[in-house]
């Protein structure tokens, strides 16, 4: 982890019409951190995303993501950084490579730098023998760990991830979360949604939003101290049930 | 007791030879009436399949099931009228109100809501407030508790719940769970999946499910007695550099990350002991104790076998 700033947000709110989303939040990524941002459904986290992953601009305050502010540079926004949900990631209907060759074109690389990577993701994954199958056979475990590759398969200086290990076997769970100790050693940032309050354990830094707040940020062992609790779990439960908004 | 649920080597496979994917390889267990029983694993394990099947909506390639006594293939009609079923994915109608979408359910199975608000009054009255509103609209948690209430309206004996909780915070997770507490104590008999382990302590009894295959039928405490190892947690200053270490040790069957602690299980006839010499040079803040697995180990030792 370096003092390099990869985001910045200072009073960054949205609202749509009277109801506030996200109520003016400030803090700051370092380059190479794993930051936690987890809160109760409803509280703000995708809102506050899709304004620092450039998909929806804020209706006041500031944000840098990758030197690029949100407001005038949303496009480079985008090129720069991953993403990647449980939901959406990888292409079922075309191969290992292709989805590669894919995502790698999408973000402009050239046919070298696809050629080179694939086969150095191919075997960092020990996928070569299934690059030429279909994405639709591999088993899950595989597919999870896949669509982090690709989601960091253009280099990015930040990943997203969006509840990236929902739903996951315990044992895979493991060496997704491995995967992203790798990346960050690697450079890359990491911003993490995560519903398993032990895997909020492993990030360098975690958020706790609460009604659009960011009601505490710390790291682990100081958040628990503070809310003198045992595990994040506990810390989680003390803040999320102040919560007095329905969640949405 | 009588029993709710019984199925018999049932066997579900999808696709044809070349593709074949085995989604349930002979599952074998019974629910006991009244019981609240968890069936826990990851995506993939099979849960789905096994629900549909014993709620007529899919047909086993061979084996037999049967709910509240009666045949999941040749006495359908019967326990459609008695089950009540909430997919994993929401299947209400958005384009219906609240309140439109359980009067629909009641009214299409024979009922009223009036006849049967006493079961469902502690969740709907939470969405009460919103009856008018198109259930397409309703937040995530008030979709749940819009569809558990239609799925209760009609005052079934069994309940199928697939994953209830996927996606929902660790809060409304807890209050989900206290929702089902009270309806078994109505005397409900209730089928969960769930993918958080956690929640396996909350269940009677749990089958423990991967890749087709139940791997356990216990109560949560004695899944955890049958672990029959003895568990370790150690931590240190620099856990990436502990965990790496850990696993270069022979000594060392299985160690993972879990929370705060790694977990480590060490080949028999080592003990702490070995853990604390072998570590303590290398390690500053070392802490090393024992401790009870909780369901997540148990899954995790039972995958290696």
């Amino acid at each position: 982890m370096t003092n390099e700033k990869i985001i910045t947000a200072d009073k960054l709110s949205k609202r749509f019409g009277d109801f506030v989303a996200v109520n003016e939040i400030s803090f700051e990524v370092c380059r190479g951190e794993i930051f936690g941002f987890l809160g109760a459904n409803g509280a703000g986290k995708t809102t506050a995303m899709r304004m620092l992953c450039g998909l929806s601009l804020p209706s006041s305050g500031e944000a840098t993501v990758a030197g690029f502010d949100v407001y005038r540079e949303n496009e480079k926004i985008k090129k720069s950084i991953g993403y990647m949900s449980q939901k959406f990631s990888l292409y079922e209907d075309l191969t290992v490579k292709e989805n590669m060759r894919f995502y790698g074109g999408i973000y402009g690389k050239s046919d070298a730098f696809i050629k080179q990577k694939t086969a150095s993701v191919l075997e960092q994954l020990h996928l070569q023998k299934e690059a030429n199958k279909l994405v639709r056979s591999l088993p899950l475990g595989w597919k999870q760990k896949l669509a982090f590759s690709v989601a960091i398969f253009h280099e990015p200086v930040i990943v997203f991830l969006d509840e990236p290990t929902g739903g996951v076997d315990p044992v895979t769970r493991r060496e997704f979360w491995h995967m992203i100790y790798q990346a960050a050693e690697n450079g890359i940032t990491i911003f993490v949604t995560t519903h398993y309050m032990d895997e909020a354990e492993y990030c360098n830094r975690v958020s706790i939003m609460v009604d659009g707040n960011i009601e505490a940020l710390d790291t682990p062992s100081a958040l628990k101290q503070i809310y003198q609790s045992a595990s994040m779990d506990e810390v989680f439960l003390k803040l999320a049930r102040k919560a007095t908004r329905a969640d949405g | 007791m009588s029993i709710a649920v019984t199925v018999k080597n049932i066997l579900k496979t999808y696709g044809k030879k070349k593709e074949l994917v085995t989604a349930l390889q002979d599952i074998n267990f019974d629910v006991k009436t009244g019981e609240l029983f968890g069936i826990i694993g990851p995506d993939g394990a099979g849960k789905t399949s096994l629900f549909r099947i014993l709620t007529t909506l899919l047909l086993a390639d061979s084996g037999t099931a049967t709910v509240d006594g009666f045949d999941v293939v040749t006495d359908y009609k019967q326990i459609r009228k008695r089950v009540g079923y909430m997919p994993g994915k929401f299947s209400l109608y958005p384009d219906l109100t609240v309140q439109e979408n359980l009067a629909f359910f009641a009214t299409i199975f024979n009922t009223s809501i009036d006849e049967n608000y006493d079961l469902i009054k502690d969740i709907y009255i939470q969405i009460e407030p919103f009856k008018d509103r198109k259930a397409g609209k309703l937040s995530g948690g008030m979709k749940q508790k819009l569809a558990l209430s239609c799925a209760l309206i009609h005052r079934p004996s069994v309940l199928f719940l697939d994953e209830p909780t996927t996606g929902v915070d660790a809060v409304s997770r807890k209050e989900f769970w206290e929702m089902l507490k009270r309806l078994k104590e109505q005397g409900i008999t209730i089928l969960v999946s769930t993918a958080y382990m956690d929640e396996a302590s909350l269940c009677d009894r749990v089958a423990l499910m991967q890749d087709g295959n139940i791997m356990s039928i216990d109560t949560p405490a004695q899944i955890v007695a049958n672990f029959g190892r003895t568990l370790w947690a150690v931590r240190s200053g620099n856990m990436l550099h502990l965990l790496d270490e850990l696993n270069t040790m022979k000594e060392v069957e299985n160690a993972y990350p879990s929370g705060t602690f790694h977990h480590v299980i060490l080949k028999k006839g080592y003990t702490d002991a070995f853990l604390q010499q072998a570590l303590s040079e290398t390690n500053n803040n070392l802490e090393i104790k024992a401790i009870r697995p909780n369901i997540e180990d148990c899954f995790m030792q039972l995958m290696r076998r």
